[in-house]
């Protein structure tokens, strides 16, 4: 079972939290910040594997992350998941999110927290893998847009417009926090199918 | 309408959206939380509005919000709104917001139920999707019940995107409301098979998460596994599926037999190195199930080993991070094939990765022996000084002490060194392990009573340089060391040398900076200390010395009475008063040490931690019985508890008679402590029967390094602790020195018997003699205490309550519960809290919804059916997991036990349980070689004989064989209920005083020179037993086999030792050429008997009988192959007649069967055929005719020498009857 799943930039602020199991706000909080003290002292070249932090339960449980350019991606595990299979999990999460977002990057999650969302839900449901296929998950996500654009339809047009102008607005939005190194394949990981 | 609806988001487009609101706190940096304040009110505001696209876009934000730590359940009712718009995309909002934020204690959850099921039966397969992904999130005990109809029936849905989401919800579904696994399961099953791959690796999925819970209820489903293991080549479902039966493995050790090959195959072929870690963790997972050392799977395990290797030699950090993860695993049963690792490990230690290196310390946990401890503690010593980082230290302060101090000190040889090593740590900076240290301190102090000396004098240093430890307050963890200094030395002051000094080190002003429960401490023992000094001034009649320790005493003591700490106040002020009394008396010249020193007298003992909980309930009572009686409401249940007190009255005035007996408690009390030094994990301070190292012959006589205590050892520029390294090696340098010219001189002195012996000695483990004679005290533990180590389960596992039996078929009553419409009188069923959303949403509703429950009772009434169906299918296969077990693999492929020549050790023991299990298990494989006829017989016979050995181990019990007769006779041919007596297949080897030895012979039937000669070992003597060593003379024709490299001299260590009273049993394997004769080796079994007086050398002679039957293996034939094997006519015959049998034909056959290997091919009444077979392939066949008083036996065989010798050995058997 996968425990939870947090994304938080190199500063620690969370860009998405997802618990399996519930935990008060408070408690929540306290875990992302454990969580990243413990994950963000570490240097790059070493393994992506860390034995529990205090709060997410006992010692049965594993830390298992990546590391993208900006942003950590952190996933809590129990024993019965396989800690390379989750690695690759986590690849083709942000695989999947580069698909989505055409060229992820970290400013795409902190405004479109609500759609990475919905594309996790597509891959881990209540905490068990669901689909581990890209392009199958893709697909989901494609037809759920185009069900909400008909739904949207004519009334949906002027909210866009506006929502165009205010970006058009503030140009202190910079897209060139790009997650450069988003397509490194893992070693020794032929991608399951 | 449109223009409305456009004027509308016209009217919200200057809303805040979730973006503004994310563009708004990044601009407001400063002042972030008045920001999200006010967008709070705002929202608020919001969610009051009719507009649910408002509603939607408000939900959106809390949602973030909740990610930022604000709670947002007071929201939890505007989403549940949201939840139940019609819109896909509010919806999609409204059910991530109600998973972020909904838990069991969300009171508006119950109002989701009928939301819920509306969208599980919404045509748009992404309604359902999203509703099932929330509920996933949030699903309570109540939604479970409520709702586990409808998901099952998504189970079967056309769409594989419902169907997998469906399977995969069932587990929390099960985990909320266990009742819906026996109604679900078997649809669950059949989704393993299902086409769409995604909705087959969900099933895979959830059945792996219950099994790895409740393994043993999810064995039947193997053989569906293993078939999906050799087909599936989704990675996904593979790992899965190999790490289910890396949990089932320990349950069924058939099981892992089957399995060791296809993954084998895996590890070779696969080239995903996860794949390839799991199947070699499972393969670990079934060796250590099949482990018990016997020596045939050494082959996998080299693989293991081997390839984990490769994972940790690898650059990747994270194969590293895994192979050291696995290797522990493997270290457990086989610590062999680890430690020739040891330095690719050691070299771990030094990576830059703290999780490898934490990893590695794991390893090294298992790999120490008494000869490489030093070494290797020498090693993380030095990691110790240059570690970064206090975690890392810490870690590495804990390993070092665990390692040292496993299993009761087991691989400490030189206590002396472990006290420095610790004395050494307490200069670590910064650690919080002060209170660890500390704690092995006092232990080490206690329980080893020979190095209380070397301690003492070490905590002195410790105390007198206290300013060191102490100085910095931030290193407060470690001055928890000068508790346990204090302690040790006020406790053991009379081992003090400059007690003086100690005494006025503990009464320094610095003392007082020291944590309160410390000085506490300091001042008891300062008085204990006290107490030794005046009583040794007194005896050196130096009044005057032993005033002014007095007076020292009354001007320091003052500091303490000040202290703000209750207990250093009271302790202080108590104690300060009794001093000045004692001033008073010596003021008067009265002698008083004896009395102060009485203060103190005895010792303490440590007491075991489970002691308490170890006390067994006396006899007789009752602690559930009320000592009064509750005041009653009605007579008539009054009357029957008083009887049941009356007679518990009776029976406890029984029993105590004889506990008042002053002389019966005295008796006990002997016997007690007689039983205490029998027992080998009893270990007493005096003269112990356990001196475990003691016993090395000669190693009394070795001159034993002595340390000048009095000067700690100090030698520039090394540490303590590695002079401690160096003068070991010496010492056991010189130890061996000594020890090979005792030998020499033995072998003058007493040449011949003894001579044999001596040269097998060989340096091992166990030879290295510690330093000094160490006495570890074990903790005392009460009277008669309990053994049981019941393990704490925790009673609230939430998985308990899925451990269901999923083999019976369903009952009536477990059907899930259906939802039906309110007119329908069901007045108790769980729907009554629906009415309150059926109001909210009313009318257009109910019409839809009767129509809609319509249809589903009539699929409910298919699922029934078809669930009838599934059932029976599934109790098939439960009876067939027996039977797919037992039909292993084509036997070439299949690594068999003993069928690989030239392994390593022959000799193998272990626990009779496990014994017994792995017979059954080489039966079973016989079973399948013989095509599984009527052939249960050879296991029943093991049966009967393990517990006949048993029984002869206690007193006789009653014998309890009358159970399994009656299947042998129907096994043997024959269906008559008559009683066999009990056999037994063990002979008598050799007896003398100390040990007994029997025997029996089994062939091999995987190899055709090689028979396993099992022997047991009874010691029958009050001592114990050690240092076995089994050694034959091997003839031409039959040898024993020895591990690798030994010569034919040597004889082969029987690998236990015996206490008193117990029995073991070994097996040696032979290996033979000819097999026609019968054979006898002569041999000696030499030991050492250890009892108080000491210990003996003593030896036995055995002459070990190879029978010609013992060739034999009991193979079942059937009549048609038997006919043609005897018209063949290549076989010789030869027949005997033995007259005066007196025993039923039945009898006769089953003892033939027995000792002779023979199984009964057909029987017609006092006429039998019979049939056997030779390790080497010879068929014998016999023809059994009873007469009246005799018995006359042909038989024919390929062999005639081999068919005369059997002849003989059945004439003998049978003329005892």
């Amino acid at each position: 079972m996968i425990k939870a799943i947090l994304i938080f930039n190199n500063h620690g602020k969370p860009r998405l939290s997802k618990f399996y199991q519930r935990y008060s706000e408070d408690t929540q909080q306290q875990i992302i910040r454990e969580t990243f003290h413990l994950v963000s002292k570490r240097d790059e070249n070493v393994c992506n594997f860390l034995e529990g932090g205090l709060l997410i339960g006992g010692s049965d449980n594993k830390l298992i992350y990546r590391h993208y350019a900006t942003l950590y991606f952190v996933f809590c595990v129990d024993s019965s998941e396989s800690e390379l299979g989750i690695l690759d999990l986590i690849q083709v999460f942000v695989e999947t999110l580069d698909k989505c977002f055409e060229n992820v990057c970290e400013l795409d999650l902190i405004f479109h927290v609500d759609k990475v969302h919905n594309i996790l839900a597509e891959m881990v449901m209540g905490g068990m893998v669901l689909e581990t296929n890209m392009n199958e998950i893709v697909t989901q996500i494609d037809a759920q847009n185009k069900l909400e654009k008909s739904e949207a339809g004519l009334a949906g047009a002027p909210a866009r417009a506006v929502s165009a102008v205010k970006n058009m607005n503030l140009p202190e939005i910079p897209r060139n926090i790009n997650i450069g190194d988003i397509s490194i394949k893992v070693p020794n990981l032929p991608t399951f199918k | 309408m449109a223009l409305k609806m456009v004027k509308g988001s016209i009217d919200r487009m200057f809303d805040k959206n979730l973006q503004d609101l994310v563009r708004g706190i990044r601009n407001h940096k400063e002042d972030e939380a008045k920001y999200i304040s006010q967008c709070i009110d705002e929202i608020k505001q919001e969610l009051k509005q009719d507009n649910i696209a408002v509603k939607a876009n408000a939900v959106c934000k809390l949602t973030y919000l909740q990610m930022l730590g604000y709670d947002i359940s007071w929201a939890a009712f505007n989403i549940i709104e949201v939840m139940s718009a019609s819109k896909f995309t509010f919806k999609r909002i409204g059910y991530l917001a109600a998973s972020q934020c909904f838990h069991e204690g969300t009171d508006v959850i119950m109002l989701t139920t009928n939301q819920i099921r509306k969208d599980l039966s919404s045509p748009n397969q992404y309604d359902t999707g999203v509703a099932l992904t929330g509920l996933s999130c949030f699903v309570t005990p109540d939604l479970a019940r409520d709702l586990a109809n409808d998901i099952m029936t998504l189970m079967s849905h056309t769409k594989p995107y419902i169907r997998k989401k469906a399977v995969l919800i069932m587990y929390k579904v099960f985990l909320k409301y266990p009742e819906s696994l026996r109604p679900a399961f078997p649809r669950l099953k059949e989704k393993l098979e299902d086409p769409d791959p995604g909705v087959q690796s969900a099933a895979v999925n959830v059945i792996c998460e219950l099994a790895r819970r409740n393994p043993k209820n999810y064995l039947s489903l193997a053989p569906l596994f293993f078939k999906l293991m050799t087909s599936s080549t989704n990675n996904w479902v593979l790992i899965k599926i190999i790490k289910l039966f890396g949990a089932l493995t320990p349950l069924e050790p058939r099981l892992g037999k089957k399995l060791i090959e296809p993954l084998t195959n895996l590890i070779h072929s696969t080239s995903a190195m996860s794949l390839l870690y799991e199947c070699v963790n499972t393969v670990i997972a079934v060796l250590i199930s099949l482990s018990s050392g016997m020596p045939n799977h050494s082959a996998s395990i080299q693989l293991c080993v081997q390839k984990l290797r490769i994972l940790i030699e690898d650059s990747d950090q994270n194969l590293k991070y895994l192979g050291l993860l696995a290797m522990s695993k493997i270290l457990k049963t086989h610590p062999k094939s680890v430690q020739s690792h040891k330095d690719l490990i050691l070299q771990c230690l030094d990576d830059k990765d703290e999780s490898i290196r934490l990893r590695a310390l794991d390893l090294l946990y298992g790999m120490v022996s008494k000869k490489n401890l030093m070494e290797i503690v020498k090693k993380l010593m030095i990691h110790v000084d240059k570690a970064e980082g206090t975690t890392y230290r810490d870690e590495l302060l804990t390993k070092i002490i665990d390692i040292c101090s496993q299993s009761n000190y087991q691989y400490i040889t030189n206590f002396e060194w472990y006290i420095s090593i610790l004395v050494e740590l307490t200069r670590l900076e910064g650690t919080r392990h002060g209170h660890l240290i500390a704690a092995q301190m006092l232990d080490v102090a206690i329980r080893v009573k020979a190095i209380r000396k070397f301690a003492v004098s070490q905590m002195a240093m410790l105390l007198d340089n206290a300013h060191l430890i102490a100085s910095n307050t931030q290193r407060n963890g470690i001055c928890e060391v000068l508790y346990a200094a204090a302690w040790i030395c006020g406790e053991f002051s009379e081992h003090l040398e400059e007690a003086n000094q100690t005494l006025e080190a503990m009464l320094r002003p610095k003392v007082t900076t020291l944590p309160g429960h410390i000085q506490a401490v300091y001042v008891q023992n300062m008085v204990k200390l006290y107490a030794s000094i005046l009583q040794q001034k007194e005896q050196a009649g130096e009044k005057e010395a032993a005033q002014e320790i007095t007076q020292l005493m009354i001007e320091r003591l003052p500091q303490f009475v000040q202290s703000a700490d209750l207990e250093v106040q009271e302790r202080a002020s108590c104690i300060l008063q009794l001093i000045k009394y004692i001033q008073k008396l010596q003021v008067k010249e009265v002698p008083v040490a004896e009395e102060v020193i009485a203060l103190f007298a005895g010792e303490l003992n440590p007491v075991a931690p489970k002691a308490q909980k170890k006390v067994p309930v006396p006899e007789g009572l009752d602690l559930d019985a009320w000592i009064n009686e509750p005041p009653s409401d009605s007579e008539s249940e009054d009357e029957k508890p008083k009887t049941i007190f009356h007679e518990e009255e009776q029976r406890h005035s029984r029993h105590r008679q004889p506990e008042i007996d002053e002389e019966e408690l005295a008796r006990r009390r002997e016997a007690r402590k007689q039983e205490q030094a029998n027992n080998p994990f009893y270990i007493k301070s005096s003269p112990s029967p356990q001196k475990r190292y003691q016993d090395t012959p000669g190693v009394e006589h070795i001159p034993v390094v002595q340390i000048d205590l009095s000067v700690p050892l100090k030698v520039p520029g090394m540490p303590m602790s590695d002079q401690y390294v160096k003068l070991e090696e010496e010492r056991r340098h010189k130890q061996k020195l000594e020890k090979d010219k005792k030998k020499k001189k033995q072998k003058k002195e007493k040449r011949g018997k003894h001579h044999r012996h001596n040269s097998l000695h060989t340096e091992s483990e166990e030879d290295i003699a510690p330093a000094h004679h160490v006495d570890i005290i074990t903790e005392e533990m009460p009277e008669n205490a309990l053994p049981s180590d019941e393990d704490d389960k925790d009673p609230n596992d939430p998985y308990k309550a899925l451990d269901i039996d999923l083999d019976k078929p369903l009952a009536d009553s477990e059907k899930l519960p259906v939802q039906r419409h309110r007119n329908v009188e069901t007045l108790k069923s769980p729907d009554s809290e629906v009415p309150l959303v059926e109001k909210k949403s009313k009318k257009p509703k109910k019409k839809e919804k009767k129509h809609k429950d319509k249809e589903r009772d009539k699929g409910k009434k298919k699922e029934k059916e078809k669930k009838v169906v599934e059932e029976e299918e599934e109790e098939k296969k439960g009876e067939d997991l027996d039977f797919w077990l037992s039909t292993a693999p084509p036997t070439a492929l299949t690594p068999q036990p003993q069928s690989e020549p030239g392994m390593g050790t022959a000799v193998v023991a272990e626990s009779q349980e496990v014994k017994k299990e792995e017979r059954e298990e080489q039966d079973e494989e016989e079973e399948d070689e013989g095509k599984k006829s009527s052939k249960h017989k050879k296991k029943k016979h093991k049966k009967e004989k393990e517990e006949k050995s048993k029984d002869k181990k206690k007193s006789k019990k009653k014998s309890h064989h009358s159970e399994e007769e009656p299947l042998e006779s129907v096994q043997n041919g024959t269906l008559e209920d008559e009683p066999l007596p009990p056999m037994s297949s063990y002979r008598l080897l050799a007896e003398n005083p100390y040990i007994k030895m029997t025997y029996d012979i089994q062939g091999n039937l995987q190899n055709d020179s090689q028979v396993t000669v099992s022997v047991i070992f009874e010691n029958k003597s009050t001592s114990f037993l050690k240092s076995m060593e089994l050694n034959v003379l091997d003839s031409l024709n039959t040898k024993m086999l020895r591990p690798e490299g030994s010569s034919v001299h040597d004889g082969i260590p029987v690998p236990f030792q015996l206490p008193p009273g117990i029995s073991n049993e070994a097996q040696f394997v032979f290996t033979l050429q000819s097999i026609v004769m019968a054979q006898k080796l002569k041999g000696t079994l030499s030991f050492i008997v250890k009892n108080d007086e000491g210990s003996t050398h003593e030896k036995l002679d055995f002459k070990l009988h190879f029978s010609c039957a013992s060739y034999l293996i009991t193979t079942p034939c059937y009549s048609d192959a038997f006919a043609k094997l005897l018209e063949s006519g290549d076989l010789h015959m030869s027949s005997i007649k033995v007259d005066g049998i007196s025993i039923s034909f039945q009898h006769l056959l089953a003892k033939i069967c027995f000792h002779h290997h023979f199984s009964v091919v057909e029987r017609v009444d006092s006429c039998a055929s019979m049939y056997s077979r030779s390790i080497q392939g010879h068929h014998v066949c016999l023809l059994v005719k009873k007469g009246e008083n005799s018995v006359s036996i042909d038989g024919k065989c390929n062999d005639s020498t081999l068919l005369s010798n059997l002849l003989d050995e059945m004439k003998e058997t049978l003329s005892k009857c």
